[in-house]
């Protein structure tokens, strides 16, 4: 007879793999990625394509030749963080910078460390920062949203809402002001009112911003999705969101003059996109339910300073990054509830 | 639905001989028993080659409190005593016997009448059970007497029966629960008057409603016994997953059940236990599952201890083609057997013949620190961060993460998408850590 194979327990193994978690990710990003593609047209798909598949291709010759192991560009990481690193710039930056971004987000973020699961920080949101500290004026030139392939989309620039407010803000108007009466502003020679989108158009993604972080719908339809195949779990995007709109809830309260509402700040800039995609990501996120719980509350209350009174109007970034630097100390510090501890 | 409050996952059930009614073995020609087949201290042979022996003579006698008796489960001449391979893949002592007919001992009450009263009292029950080597049915083979004696300053205030069977694939105690049911419940009152306890709860997952619904009719019968349908979750049947479950307390790490009041039975233990009180049958067969997505006819048979595995196989349609592991045991926490001629023993409650594709495990990848391990792990600990300090030799690390509080269950390495191999490097990490603890206490 043949001979038996011998292992320890258990023989079996449940259907979930790396890859499929990646995928699931991928899915995820599907519905932000249309909406992109409708705002930006042609430039949401260059960039987006152009990132994934330089992130593919730096993280296989990193892995071939300086690694010198077997490819692992088959498990989606790469995609996922192409996708994200592309969701995270404006869509009309140059070709050059994104590749940039995406050697910074693989070949430092990623592969210096030891490949996928071995990176303390988010790999696209430190290709973002990256960009955004050597290239700002690319980086923060917003283009403005117009509806799919009208052909003027890349050409005009405008601000993002966020960025908007805040510059107004440092000018001394009232919020109310800002949002009732607009602002005057000179393009090409000629004097124009800039309005802040309104809320329907916050939440569907018509407004200037990087290209994947303009739809909250789109963006929470695929944190949903994620939550729904147990690719992330509540913890995160609730204490995150939970802390955001407290702190901008308190403030707004105490002085609806200078700090706008809560909900302002929720459908507004990266705040979506870094609840959902980034502050969850796995690798660079606690282990333990009450360590996730503490990366959330710090992401949400750190993203609130930046954002009010830091230099930077968005900051969703800068908090997951600063609370991935935590994650060992918090995952050393906090411990999952042992059986029997609670004896009695 | 009551079930246990950490972790847990859910495998695919596969419980294909659940409608197959359990038929007794033919006698095999010649059977091997292993002389050491419970925890505790090894028992010593008392036959030698030559010497007749007729079913349910004592073969080898367990001197130690933990310890138990081994008894023949044939009739016939002892060929030798010699090392053979068990179903750990060593060598190790074994009575062989060449069957000749199918004399029993005549002390044996071999009728289908079933007894209800139990004239025994509490230390008689404890010696009886000693005396006919019955030990846990649900794989750990612990002797039973030990569980009936209570340290001092300790009290037992409740007992409970594991009809849990929570490995995938397994059906010996679904079937005992449904055919023996009456002995059972016999059985189950025969452990509450060894311990002293007025209450027992039958703990059954809710995956098996005709065995819930039969067990609840008989509850009428037998005053003090409830049952508890319990959701359907791995490892439901650990002991401490099991307690929790049914009342809501937790053991404390490194410590029994009796620090709660429990104290824990397998159904199968049940049964063997009505069988050594009220019939004064010694433990020589038992309820084994045979089953495989390849196998002709899964099925569960009583067995004689010390058949070979590959009786069983053959009355089951015999070894598929394609066979790639044997199990002995549920797929979780089973055993990989590197021969099918080894022999059935106390602890045996399945054999899982596996296919090639089904036996290959998947190639491992890095981790991703999902932390899907330390959500599903039954007993709150990060089994990827043990791993970790064990694959790295840093056992101190690996004792400081409560590793031996690791029952080693499987579940981690079981939803791992990286496919590590977590529960290897934890029970290397255990096996370390337990000579780093008794160096330390010899000091």
């Amino acid at each position: 007879m043949n001979l038996l194979t011998v292992s320890g327990s258990p023989h079996v193994h449940g259907d979930n793999s790396t890859r499929k978690i990646m995928y699931g990710v991928i899915y995820a990003m599907i519905p932000a990625l249309l909406v992109s593609i409708y705002f930006f047209g042609l430039g949401a798909i260059k960039v987006t394509l152009i990132s994934v598949l330089a992130c593919v291709f730096f993280e296989w010759l990193i892995q071939k030749y300086l690694i010198k192991g077997p490819s692992t560009i088959g498990d989606g990481s790469a995609i996922v963080t192409g996708i994200l690193l592309a969701f995270n710039v404006p869509s009309n930056l140059p070709i050059w910078i994104i590749i940039i971004g995406a050697l910074v987000s693989i070949g430092i973020a990623k592969m210096s460390f030891g490949g996928l699961g071995k990176n303390p920080f988010n790999p696209a949101l430190v290709g973002r920062v990256f960009l955004l500290l050597s290239f700002p004026v690319q980086m923060t030139s917003w283009p403005k949203p117009s509806v799919l392939f009208d052909g003027i989309a890349d050409a005009i620039t405008g601000p993002t809402p966020l960025g908007h407010l805040k510059e107004e803000l440092k000018g001394g108007r009232t919020v109310e002001d800002i949002m009732e009466n607009g602002t005057k502003m000179i393009v090409d020679g000629q004097e124009v009112i800039y309005r802040l989108p309104d809320y329907m158009d916050q939440l569907l993604g018509n407004m200037g911003g990087s290209l994947g972080e303009v739809s909250a719908i789109a963006l929470i339809l695929g944190g949903i999705y994620m939550l729904f195949r147990k690719i992330i779990t509540w913890e995160i995007p609730v204490t995150y969101i939970g802390s955001v709109v407290a702190m901008t809830g308190i403030l707004w309260l105490i002085d609806p003059e200078m700090y706008v509402n809560p909900g302002f700040h929720l459908i507004t800039g990266g705040l979506m996109l870094g609840v959902f995609f980034m502050a969850t990501d796995m690798v660079s996120s606690p282990m333990s339910r009450k360590g996730q719980l503490i990366f959330g509350l710090g992401c949400g209350v750190l993203t609130v300073v930046i954002r009010v009174w830091g230099a930077y109007p968005e900051g969703a970034s800068f908090a997951i990054l600063i609370m991935n630097a935590f994650v060992p100390l918090i995952n050393s510090g906090l411990k999952p509830k042992r059986f029997g501890e609670i004896a009695k | 639905m009551k079930t246990f409050k950490i972790g847990g996952v859910h495998p695919a059930e596969n419980k294909f001989s659940a409608d197959q009614a359990i038929e007794v073995l033919e006698l095999p020609k010649q059977v091997a028993i292993p002389i050491a087949q419970s925890l505790g201290a090894p028992s010593k042979a008392v036959v030698k080659k030559g010497d007749e022996v007729k079913v349910g003579q004592v073969i080898a006698k367990g001197e130690a409190f933990i310890s138990s008796n081994i008894h023949s489960s044939v009739s016939g001449k002892v060929l030798k005593v010699d090392e053979i391979m068990d179903q750990s893949g060593y060598r190790r002592p074994a009575v062989i016997i060449t069957v000749n007919g199918d004399e029993w001992d005549e002390s044996i009450d071999r009728s289908e009448e079933l007894k209800t009263d139990i004239n025994l009292s509490k230390e008689d029950i404890i010696k009886r059970i000693h005396e006919m080597g019955i030990v846990g049915l649900g794989g750990a083979t612990f002797p039973s007497h030990v569980k009936l004696m209570i340290p001092d300053g300790k009290k037992a205030e409740i007992l409970i029966i594991n009809g849990v069977e929570c490995e995938p694939y397994l059906t010996a105690d679904h079937r005992l629960m449904l055919e023996k049911a009456d002995e059972m419940m016999i059985g189950i009152q025969i452990l509450m008057k060894g311990l002293e306890v007025d209450k027992a709860i039958i703990g059954v997952e809710n995956n098996k409603p005709d065995a819930i619904a039969h067990l609840k009719n008989l509850c009428a019968k037998y005053s003090g016994i409830s049952i508890e349908a319990l959701k359907v979750q791995y490892p439901q049947g650990g002991e401490k997953q099991l307690i929790d479950a049914c009342l809501g307390r937790q053991v404390p790490s490194g410590k029994l059940p009796i620090e709660v009041g429990a104290v824990v039975n397998n159904v199968g233990t049940a049964f063997a236990v009505y069988e050594a009180v009220q019939k004064n049958k010694p433990l020589i067969e038992r309820v084994v599952t045979i089953t495989g997505k390849s196998l002709k006819q899964p099925g569960n048979y009583m067995v004689r201890i010390g058949t070979s595995v590959n009786e069983l196989i053959e009355k089951a349609g015999g070894l598929p083609e394609d066979t790639a592991k044997v199990v002995s045991g549920g797929p979780m926490m089973g055993k990989a057997l590197n021969a099918v001629d080894v022999p059935v023993v106390k602890g045996t409650s399945g054999i899982l013949l596996f296919k090639e594709e089904e036996a290959r495990r998947v190639e491992p990848t890095n981790c991703i620190r999902c932390a899907k391990c330390i959500t599903v792990c039954p007993m709150g600990l990060e089994p990827i961060l043990i791993a970790q300090y064990a694959e790295n030799e840093m056992f101190e690390n690996v004792e400081n993460e409560r590793a031996m509080d690791c029952i080693e269950c499987g579940s981690c390495q079981y939803t791992c998408p990286a496919a590590r191999p977590l529960l290897d490097y934890i029970r290397l990490g255990k096996f370390k850590v337990g000579q780093i603890i008794r160096n330390r206490s010899k000091k």
